[in-house]
């Protein structure tokens, strides 16, 4: 355990020390509307990074998020413009993506695809099949109870953020403390041992990846409600956004290892940098050099501690007869 | 006549139509030890596969005190109280001891509140039956091999089974461990627990089975009383054949010093001071307990791991090895002691194996020639007696002796004359360790100069010229072929006291 809080630490002192560098030579980054407008962009790639955190745990990996959420929120922009009433259309959106998740899922758990491969086929079959579906126009003509869910635009904010902080508790207490959660920790941690001990190991991937859809469904109405219009081509790069953060935040791409609060704070740092470059004045171009940069450092410095706890291992001789 | 917790009849099983067991009938009673023996590949581990649930047989019952079981899976076996610890360590790496110990023995709804002070307490109490010092908040993936293995019998512990299978649970442990473990086994027994025992190491079957099967090629062709057999016709019955000299002898005669090392060092691998030669032509055995730096010894010769202080001379030039490939230009080879992670590469063919040590000689500017390698296999094939159908299986589908042999024929291949063998048989049956035995010493005797490490002590004894022993980072002396007996050599290997950490 002491590990992964290790890279969680880093990852809040890296960004306690990025806030401390804006404070004092840009202050105005934490200009109210400046914070508000982070915090929205920033909420869609939280829900949808949560979902991502089971799947990587589990061991398998789904790319297919960003043509999920873009088919989640256009679903979203045709049920309200059919004057659906708003419940109606979160839930289909959420739907959408829960079948999308559910469609991977199976593949994946059932068929034994190896799931970088079903879900690359799922990210360019379903960009396309959108890109058909709605032949590039995007959704306009939203109702006014579409804007902000309905609520004002002063406490939509307010709303959303308490229901992803909520979604991210809840995930997190259940990987901690229900059984359930262990057992995407166990079957990420070594599957066949998982099955011995009488997990269901395909039912387990099946269900994070059905959860991972369905958040990615929440995630795009929260992003979708923001605008006028949906684009019919949204959410291009989001699986490499949501990977990364939750590969600084400290999961193991092999699964296993890494936490809700690790992924929050890697959404946090990874969405706090790229504006942070703009205030400061440094071409956007080095923003995304800036976030490889983070990538490879949590990834090598994870190499160097396996590096040090193998070499205490060996040095310690194994007092024994 | 006891009861019979659980009884196995007619058990068939065949994969992609090769006959793993054909009819087995094995039984358990309550209060027994009861050991099941045989070569690699006579069917241990699908029977044991079979009486835990991970695997159903093709036809044939199973009864769990004298219910029977139609079909049986894993959560089935742990639900009548069967549990199995597998030869290779089957925890969560990334999850702590008690985690680890706490998924063998719960159960319920996968929505229930997982307690962690509860789990913690259960470990605590395990750990401590076991007479073991462990955090329970340690990461498994932390704990070394051994530990691993306590983890592993703590968990079959916790879930107060009243069938334990364990397989080789002895292979990753050494000395005191072992005593521990048979501590326990027969304590489990006294609490009238029935323990399905296997191992290759027959000393300790003897020691701690009331009844031993024998496994051939598929059946079981004897089950005795443990009193009423002898090594000699266990063994007979293993191999289906005499084995007239287990241990061959060799005429000997070595010639001038190939290998001198001089004062090696090294504080990331724990040695200090290391002194030893090795002549052309002979074997010196490398003794001492696990943990005394023997690996890691011949891993820094070999130029795996780098040394602090010291000189290596070979045919009497000093020579300075940092890589593994500077090694193999002075004529080194090395057999690894895990050889399926290091030794070979599984999915490839035998061929391939054998020839990847000495590729620039099946090779043309670059270019492997197929028919060269396929002739270089073949020789490894006939020279070794690997059996196989071709030279072009995978060695993943090999006998864990056979896949020794084409590691062994990898380095065969570039002629070294200095061969460093780490637990050449290890894991490996009778019959195969024999004709390992019999190609190390036809090694020696065309003139290689062999350093043979072993935690088999009648092996060391047997097939080497002369044994070093070593201890703590250090060698402890040397004995020579006249001197060398298992007294001695565990005296020298054991002589701190200071030695009795808690593992």
């Amino acid at each position: 355990m002491t590990s992964a809080h290790g890279r969680e630490r880093s990852v809040a002192l890296a960004l306690a020390a990025l806030a401390a560098v804006l404070a004092v030579v840009r202050p105005a980054y934490f200009s109210p509307e400046n914070l508000v407008d982070l915090l929205l962009s920033n909420l869609g790639v939280m829900t949808t990074a949560i979902g991502t955190t089971l799947v990587i745990l589990t061991g398998e990996i789904d790319i297919s998020v960003g043509s999920v959420f873009a088919i989640c929120s256009v679903v979203a922009g045709v049920a309200a413009v059919h004057g659906a009433p708003m419940p109606i259309v979160a839930l289909a959106a959420c739907a959408a993506g829960a079948a999308l998740g559910l469609l991977n899922g199976v593949l994946v758990a059932s068929a034994g695809i190896p799931s970088i491969v079903v879900t690359l086929a799922a990210m360019i079959a379903l960009r396309d099949a959108l890109r058909w579906a709605t032949q590039g126009e995007w959704i306009a003509g939203l109702p006014d109870r579409f804007q902000w869910l309905g609520l004002s635009q002063r406490s939509y904010p307010v709303a959303a953020t308490l229901a992803v902080a909520l979604l991210a508790c809840a995930a997190a207490w259940m990987l901690r403390y229900s059984a359930a959660g262990r057992a995407v920790y166990a079957v990420g941690s070594n599957a066949d041992a998982a099955r011995l001990a009488g997990v269901r190991t395909a039912r387990v991937k099946g269900a994070v990846f059905v959860a991972g859809g369905l958040l990615t469904g929440f995630g795009a109405l929260l992003n979708a409600v923001r605008f006028h219009q949906i684009p019919s081509n949204g959410g291009i790069g989001l699986e490499m956004k949501v990977v990364a953060a939750v590969v600084v935040g400290g999961a193991a791409v092999t699964g296993g290892r890494g936490t809700i609060a690790g992924t929050a704070l890697g959404v946090a740092l990874l969405g706090a940098i790229g504006p942070a470059l703009t205030f400061m004045g440094v071409s956007a171009y080095w923003e995304r050099a800036l976030q490889g940069a983070i990538i490879l450092a949590a990834v090598a410095g994870d190499a160097m501690r396996a590096a040090r706890t193998s070499a205490r291992a060996a040095a310690e001789p194994a007092a024994q007869v | 006549m006891s009861v019979s917790l659980l009884h196995a009849q007619s058990i068939t099983k065949s994969f992609a139509g090769a006959r793993a067991l054909g009819g087995v009938s094995f039984d358990l009673r309550a209060g027994e030890v009861h050991a099941i023996v045989g070569e690699n590949g006579a069917g241990k581990s699908t029977l044991i596969r079979i009486l835990s649930g991970a695997e159903s047989p093709d036809s044939g019952s199973l009864a769990v005190r004298g219910q029977p079981i139609p079909a049986l899976t894993p959560p089935l076996a742990h639900a009548l109280g069967i549990a199995t610890i597998y030869q290779q360590p089957s925890l969560f790496p990334h999850l702590s001891i008690a985690e680890n110990i706490a998924i063998a023995r719960e159960r319920g709804s996968l929505w229930r509140r997982v307690r962690w002070s509860e789990r913690r307490q259960q470990a605590r109490e395990v750990l401590a039956r076991l007479g073991v010092a462990l955090d329970p908040d340690r990461l498994v993936g932390t704990l070394t091999m051994p530990e691993q293995q306590v983890v592993e019998i703590a968990k079959a512990l916790a879930t107060d089974a009243r069938i334990v299978i364990m397989d080789e649970p002895t292979a990753s442990l050494s000395g005191r461990e072992v005593e521990r473990l048979l501590a326990i086994v027969a304590r489990l027994r006294e609490e009238g627990a029935g323990i399905v025992y296997i191992s290759h190491r027959l000393d300790e079957v003897f020691r701690v089975a009331d009844r031993i099967t024998v496994l051939r090629d598929g059946e079981a062709v004897a089950t005795r009383a443990a009193a009423q057999i002898d090594r000699g016709e266990l063994i007979r019955l293993m191999v289906g054949r005499d084995l007239a000299v287990v241990y061959p002898q060799r005429s000997g005669g070595a010639g001038r010093v190939a290998l001198e090392v001089r004062g090696l060092s090294s504080r990331a691998s724990g040695l200090h001071d290391v002194s030893f030669d090795v002549r052309r032509g002979e074997i010196l055995g490398l003794a001492g307990l696990v943990g005394s730096g023997r690996t890691e010894l011949a891993e820094t010769i070999f130029g795996l791991r780098a040394a602090d202080a010291g000189s290596t001379r070979i045919d009497g030039v000093e020579v300075r090895i940092r890589r593994p490939d500077e090694a193999m230009a002075h004529g080194i080879g090395y057999v690894p002691e895990d050889r399926r992670q290091h030794g070979v590469v599984l999915p490839m063919t035998i061929a391939a194996n054998a020839t990847l040590a000495s590729l620039d000689r099946v090779a043309r500017r670059g270019v492997v020639d197929a028919a060269a390698e396929q002739r270089a296999g073949e020789r490894a094939v006939r020279e070794l007696g690997i059996r196989t159908r071709s030279v072009d299986a995978p060695v993943e589908s090999l006998s864990g002796g056979n896949q020794q042999k084409v590691a062994l024929a990898r380095w065969l291949a570039i002629d070294p004359s200095i061969l460093i063998l780490d637990e050449p048989t290890q894991g490996v049956d009778v019959g195969a360790k024999g004709e390992i035995h019999a190609i190390v010493n036809r090694l020696a005797d065309r003139g290689t100069a062999v350093v043979l490490i072993s935690s088999e002590l009648p092996e060391v004894l047997a097939l080497s010229d002369r044994v070093a022993v070593m201890r703590e980072g250090t060698i402890a002396g040397v004995l020579p072929r006249g001197e060398a007996t298992a007294d001695r050599v565990m005296e020298m290997a054991l002589r701190d006291p200071r030695r009795g950490a808690q593992p």
